[in-house]
């Protein structure tokens, strides 16, 4: 017997907080390739403005590249942005923001030559076109020196990226300076100004390392947290829930912070759920690219390339019909084998490295065994460990392939996030550039005066993988510089008091140090409930009625009123969420987050009365697209002064032909 | 595959400024017990087996044993870290090894360059500091519908 009950995690969370205010010019939320981005680049247009970035994590190892990453997925090199945009766009089934894909196109490919000035080994080609790894690769020159990268795709480049984020981190942290760094800082709400409407003004957050709530004022600010992973019951529910594709801390921190104060969220309905190496996880666009294996359903048959298939995606023109199938498109053929009792699906790859092989030599085949092996190991090491486990030699034993839970993202090859501004060129048209109050437009600004994002946080403008994330985060960075000088005079004030906000952000605590005497289990509790339970409770929700793994993606109108009764009630019960350390502190502020992004989601989903993506979710009520009534942008606001969501549509508007 | 820390290989970084595991780990899930002077992953269907903890332990101490739903038992991944390299050792259930090295960066660490030292010059323009400095023309789309 324990009594009394005792929290479990080591750094016990006590009822009053130290507190720290500080004020500066910019604040950067986050500590991925985005706010990295931003943290190399902002010094360079700010160096006489107070600058801090706070990240939940350590900048060496957070955020999605935190593992490392085998190939940078967007470099423009000898291809030009606007074919990059073409490429998008198809991918996503037409609806895409073409002004912030052209520009990301446009710089994007700086920052990778930057990631080669600092370290990141990058593969090359030969003079007699043979592959060199990064190190090897170092004799040809660099990219930027005109040096020709190993391309996988018309996109893609390999890299040996195990250290990809350190070295990406190291330059970021050097830019910017360890003074002005929290790390293990988590970010729970955002402050808007107690003068000026609709003006960012500050962020409230709290160590995970001592009992302290930071208060921090700014007068512009860019929010890039990642996007949004366990929100949907995962395929492995057991200690592999830990095994997600995107990275398992994401949050939804971006959306959340965001849409709380009344900034605009676009294409949330929109989610991937890519199809991988069963279980591991492991990536597949190495095989399919690289070494150009086909998947096979149960019957061995290379069901993608039927006339079945070819007739399915027909209905899908001109997407469908286009040189590269969209990603959704290309779950949903798989899924229509596994509905039809025809799976599993299988990753042929004995076929593909015997047909590699029959070119090769020796030297050159262990090479391939190689790049293979790497391909996880460099960032799904699990993967990796898994073809171990099971005695898998990829040259001798074929490995499975399904679709995952969904994942709420706007960097990978999906797009939702917030509605932000494009740049300021003429081509641009008026309805895609946002006005602060000077009359000035600021790129990637939300509808929230001086609140930028990037990343996953910039919704209709999906793959822009590592390295445009990078990028965009520093043309954020350069336009917060501009919004710092622009508003100098401007003086943030907080709504609320210091008190207010440590009772706000140590709620949790206070709830659980108020009741935890009350029962002998520490978390079983009628006065409160621990983050994990609700966790689960969002999982099976979400799950069972908003076209999860459970129904093949499928939900419809009255699953959505059904989640959405739900969603309402988890809402309230986060009020009596409960943490006794404080890592169970950051529990609990992660799942209100993720319940509000995923609010967000099946709102979006509500909305839009049709089925864009067919492979990614199905609206049963109203199959297929219908361009006549959807062919736009579905966007939605949280107006906190009434709790209430507001959706509508804004127009798609064509630029690049 | 949940990290798990080999108890007489840690020595709880010596008590020193940050245990290293602590520092890193992405998800906050390594702690240190102070009492026994040893670190744990204290939520282990949490961790996204991404290595940061057992590349950066200083003892070796850390290891992966794959996720108990669906990884068969008996294989193991081990990284060694280099200053330029890392090397892979990967046993196959069934005793097979495979090892594999890998650049990870090709400057001594600490090398990268911040530019430091690279004012811009126009805060109005579009450019990134580095392309101002290079000289680069934004491009505008070939044509527009």
């Amino acid at each position: 017997m324990a009594l009394p009950n005792k929290p479990l995690g080591e750094l016990k969370a006590v009822k009053d907080p130290a507190v720290e205010e500080r004020e500066v010019d910019i604040l950067i939320v986050g500590g991925g390739m985005a706010a990295c981005g931003s943290a190399f680049e902002i010094k360079k247009w700010a160096a006489d403005k107070k600058i801090l970035l706070v990240d939940k994590a350590a900048m060496e190892r957070s955020g999605a590249v935190a593992q490392g990453l085998s190939a940078i997925n967007t470099y423009v090199g000898e291809n030009s942005p606007d074919d990059y945009v073409r490429m998008v766009r198809n991918d996503l089934m037409g609806i895409v923001r073409e002004d912030l894909i052209f520009d990301l196109g446009c710089h994007v490919d700086d920052s990778v030559h930057l990631f080669e000035e600092w370290g990141l080994p990058i593969w090359k080609k030969s003079a007699e076109g043979k592959n060199l790894d990064g190190k090897k690769g170092q004799t040809m020159g660099t990219l930027k020196s005109g040096a020709k990268p190993v391309r996988t795709g018309k996109w893609q480049i390999m890299i040996n990226g195990e250290s990809y984020k350190r070295v990406v981190a190291e330059a970021a942290k050097k830019a910017l300076g360890d003074d002005n760094i929290l790390e293990r800082v988590f970010i729970v709400k955002l402050l808007l100004d107690a003068n000026v409407e609709n003006q960012i003004a500050g962020a409230v957050g709290f160590s995970v390392r001592e009992n302290k709530v930071y208060i921090i004022k700014c007068k512009t600010m860019m929010v890039a947290c990642g996007g949004a992973v366990n929100i949907y019951q995962p395929r492995s529910v057991g200690e592999g829930k830990g095994r997600a594709w995107y990275p398992v801390w994401n949050s939804g921190s971006t959306y959340t912070l965001c849409m709380q104060v009344g900034a605009e969220l676009s294409m949330m309905e929109n989610r991937f759920t890519p199809a991988r190496f069963k279980d591991g996880y492991g990536p597949v666009g190495a095989w399919f690219l690289l070494f150009k294996a086909k998947t096979l359903n149960g019957l061995g048959e290379n069901f993608a390339a039927s006339e079945a298939a070819k007739k399915e995606l027909q209905r899908y023109a001109p997407y469908g019909t286009a040189a590269i199938t969209p990603t959704c498109l290309r779950n949903h053929l798989m899924l229509f084998e596994m509905k039809e009792g025809r799976g599993p699906i299988i990753m042929d790859t004995v076929t593909a490295l015997a047909e590699l092989g029959k070119t090769m030599d020796k030297k050159e085949l262990k090479h391939l065994e190689s790049e293979a092996w790497e391909d996880f190991l460099d960032m799904t090491c699990g993967q990796a460990n898994l073809w171990c486990a099971q005695n898998c030699e990829p040259e001798k034993k074929n490995s499975e392939v399904m679709p995952t839970e969904p994942y709420l993202l706007g960097s990978h090859s999906g797009c939702c996030g917030l509605w932000t501004s494009g740049p300021d060129f003429d081509w641009v048209p008026d309805a895609y550039k946002i006005k602060a109050r000077n009359g000035k437009v600021y790129n990637r600004m939300t509808t929230v005066q001086g609140l930028f994002t990037s990343g996953d946080g910039v919704g209709c403008s999906g793959h822009k993988f590592s390295s445009g994330s990078h990028a965009e985060g520093r043309m954020a960075a350069k336009q917060m510089a501009r919004y710092a000088r622009d508003f100098a005079d401007f003086k943030p004030a907080l709504k609320q008091s210091a008190q207010e906000l440590v009772d706000i952000a140590y709620k949790p605590v206070r709830t659980f140090l108020e009741f935890c005497n009350y029962t002998t289990a520490v978390d079983i509790n009628p006065n409160y409930l621990k983050p994990n339970g609700m966790m689960y409770r969002l999982m099976k929700a979400t799950h069972e009625y908003g076209a999860g793994t459970a129904t093949f993606y499928m939900t419809s109108s009255k699953c959505l009123e059904v989640v959405m009764d739900l969603l309402a009630t988890m809402r309230e019960d986060c009020q009596k969420l409960a943490a006794g350390d404080l890592h169970e502190l950051m529990r609990a502020w992660e799942i209100q987050h993720r319940i509000w992004t995923v609010e967000a989601h099946l709102r979006h989903i509500q909305f839009r009365k049709e089925t864009r993506y067919p492979g990614f979710y199905y609206q049963a009520d109203y199959p297929g697209q219908d361009d006549t009534n959807w062919f736009c942008f579905t966007n939605s606001k949280y107006d906190f002064v009434n709790d209430k969501w507001e959706c509508f549509k804004r127009d798609y508007i064509k630029i690049i032909p | 595959m949940p990290s798990f820390v080999i108890q007489e290989k840690c020595d709880g970084c010596k008590g020193g400024d940050k245990t290293a595991c602590m520092y890193i780990c992405p998800n906050d899930l390594m702690v240190l017990d102070p009492n026994a002077m040893k670190a744990y992953n204290q939520e282990p269907d949490q961790c996204w087996e991404c290595f940061s903890c057992v590349k950066i332990c200083p003892t070796q101490a850390i290891e992966v044993r794959g996720y108990a739903d669906f990884v068969p038992l008996g294989s193991s991944i081990m990284p060694m870290m280099g200053t330029e390299d890392v090397m892979w050792t990967c046993k196959f259930r069934n005793g097979l090894i495979k090892r594999f090295k890998f650049p990870i960066r090709t400057t001594p660490e600490g090398a990268a360059n911040a530019y430091d030292s690279l004012q811009g010059k126009d805060l109005d323009s579009e450019l990134l500091s580095t392309e101002e400095a290079d000289g680069y023309t934004l491009p505008k789309p070939q044509a527009t519908v």
